[in-house]
């Protein structure tokens, strides 16, 4: 197999080039950018905070609640409307859902953390970004978790399973490039986001799952690393 | 802003010491970086000691508006993220993030920057709207001048996609359509503390603003849009003063500008 198979000259399993840096947003609790190609997401978070109206309060613990958006010059095309759309919403949900069970808000009852995502501009992955950024803000937030979540697609091109796509390989020739978002907790190799666009065999999906965790431990250790480099006062420890 | 607060602020300021250690004229160290967003026709990064802006421009083609057949448009937007400040909170925009859109608006607008007319792919059917949306990465106060600087240099940094004779666009194309502005209009907010006069102010400082008046100024001792804001009126002498030091304040910020 020729490695020409994916426009930008990437082999296979290799992801674009990589950029984290947490706490930028200094009126934030918590911040981190991340960006993956041309793909760039920043997230803050704030909180805990007394979580209104009342009646959505848990006693028994914190709540987490991400908000995904798109700016509005962020799309590849005509400019993307600010608000409400079917899309932000969901994508919003399974953010919230992918970031949970690394989370322990155990210790702040009736409290809420929020995570606002943005994107600044895109190029596919923008979900696996903002997850990535949102759970790099979590930590310099300094929110109690147990473990950093790494997030990014796998992919089918040809015969090929491929790491991160890109905007021009999920439509390649015209057709939708069967494209799977997924989303580790690295501790125990546990996959908190999963979907799927596109057709794939049952053993295309199981090789896809396989190939994408190693690209997803490397992401955890960039993720580690910008955080390490923020609180690294140069003293041993 | 609390009252203890404010006093504090006030004490400070008379003797010309501000929080960030800055005189009541001085500006922050300004830096303006253009091309920073891929997808964006043009678009400008401002920073200004923690503030932190991204405009970025966006055309679309579109039915022109019955009483201007031959005139495209631009609009101004400027949302205040949720993710910038504890402050605010998504949803329908305020009239903290509507006054500033309108006010960098007219600017543009009234200058007579932007040729409309030269917007025009055929009269009556199809016309080029500019779109400039600015929003804040990390807001620390000054959306007005901050933002007018970062949407004026991303419209300096626009390059036109192709469009053909139906104005349908082709994003990966360059056009041979150029804007070119025929002035650069720069607003610059004052802002009232008591009788004292800042710039540039920080979260804290236009929050205990009891009057502010934002002044656009030309590159040629004109102005082409005023607004006043705030609680507390002005005095004639205020007004004079105001203005010298917004046009005091646009000399250095133009540096930046020309460059582009």
């Amino acid at each position: 197999m020729t490695n020409s198979l994916r426009p930008d000259g990437r082999k296979p399993h290799e992801m674009r080039p990589i950029e984290a840096d947490a706490g930028l947003i200094d009126q934030a609790d918590g911040s981190a950018r991340f960006k993956i190609g041309d793909t760039e997401a920043y997230a803050s978070v704030y909180g805990p905070q007394e979580l209104h109206p009342r009646h959505k309060q848990d006693p028994k613990q914190g709540k987490l609640r991400c908000e995904y958006n798109m700016l509005p010059f962020a799309g590849d095309g005509s400019r993307v409307r600010p608000g409400f759309s079917r899309r932000g919403e969901e994508i919003s949900h399974v953010t919230t859902k992918a970031l949970e069970p690394a989370v322990d808000l155990s210790e702040y009852p009736n409290a809420v953390v929020d995570v606002h995502i943005e994107l600044t501009q895109t190029d596919a992955g923008s979900r696996c970004a903002g997850i990535c950024a949102g759970s790099m803000a979590l930590a310099d937030a300094g929110i109690p978790m147990t473990d950093i979540v790494p997030a990014v697609s796998a992919g089918k091109i040809d015969d090929t399973i491929v790491v991160d796509l890109n905007g021009e390989e999920e439509h390649l020739g015209g057709n939708e490039t069967p494209d799977l978002p997924v989303a580790l907790i690295p501790r125990d190799e546990t996959f908190s986001l999963m979907q799927l666009d596109g057709i794939l065999t049952r053993d295309d999906l199981k090789e896809c799952v396989e190939t994408v965790k190693p690209a997803l431990l490397d992401i955890a250790e960039k993720q580690q690393e910008a955080l390490r480099s923020q609180y690294d006062t140069g003293v041993e420890s | 802003m609390n009252q203890s607060m404010k006093n504090h602020l006030k004490e400070s300021l008379e003797q010309d010491v501000r929080v960030d250690g800055r005189t009541r004229h001085e500006h922050r160290d300004v830096d303006v970086e253009t091309g920073v967003i891929s997808t964006a026709e043009g678009s400008a990064r401002v920073t200004a000691g923690d503030a932190e802006l991204l405009a970025g421009v966006k055309i679309e083609s579109r039915e022109p508006y019955p009483d201007s057949p031959d005139e495209g448009s631009i609009m101004v937007n400027v949302e205040l993220l949720s993710m910038s400040h504890k402050d605010f909170e998504s949803g329908r925009p305020g009239i903290e993030s509507i006054e500033p859109s309108r006010v960098i608006d007219r600017g543009l607008r009234e200058s007579g920057a932007i040729d409309l007319k030269s917007l025009c792919i055929e009269e009556g059917e199809t016309v080029l709207g500019i779109s400039i949306d600015i929003v804040p990465l990390n807001y620390d106060g000054n959306i007005y001048g901050l933002g007018g600087l970062a949407a004026l240099a991303a419209v300096k940094d626009l390059t036109m996609p192709a469009v053909d004779d139906n104005g349908n666009i082709d994003w990966d194309e360059e056009g041979d359509l150029d804007v070119d502005l025929a002035h650069d209009p720069l607003p610059v907010t004052v802002y009232k503390i008591d009788d004292l006069l800042l710039i540039d102010p920080t979260r804290e400082e236009e929050q205990a603003a009891d009057a502010r008046l934002t002044v656009t100024t030309l590159d040629d001792e004109r102005v082409c849009s005023l607004q006043k804001g705030g609680d507390a009126p002005i005095s004639d002498d205020e007004f004079n003063e105001m203005i010298d030091l917004a046009f005091d304040t646009t000399e250095s910020l133009r540096d930046n500008i020309d460059a582009i």
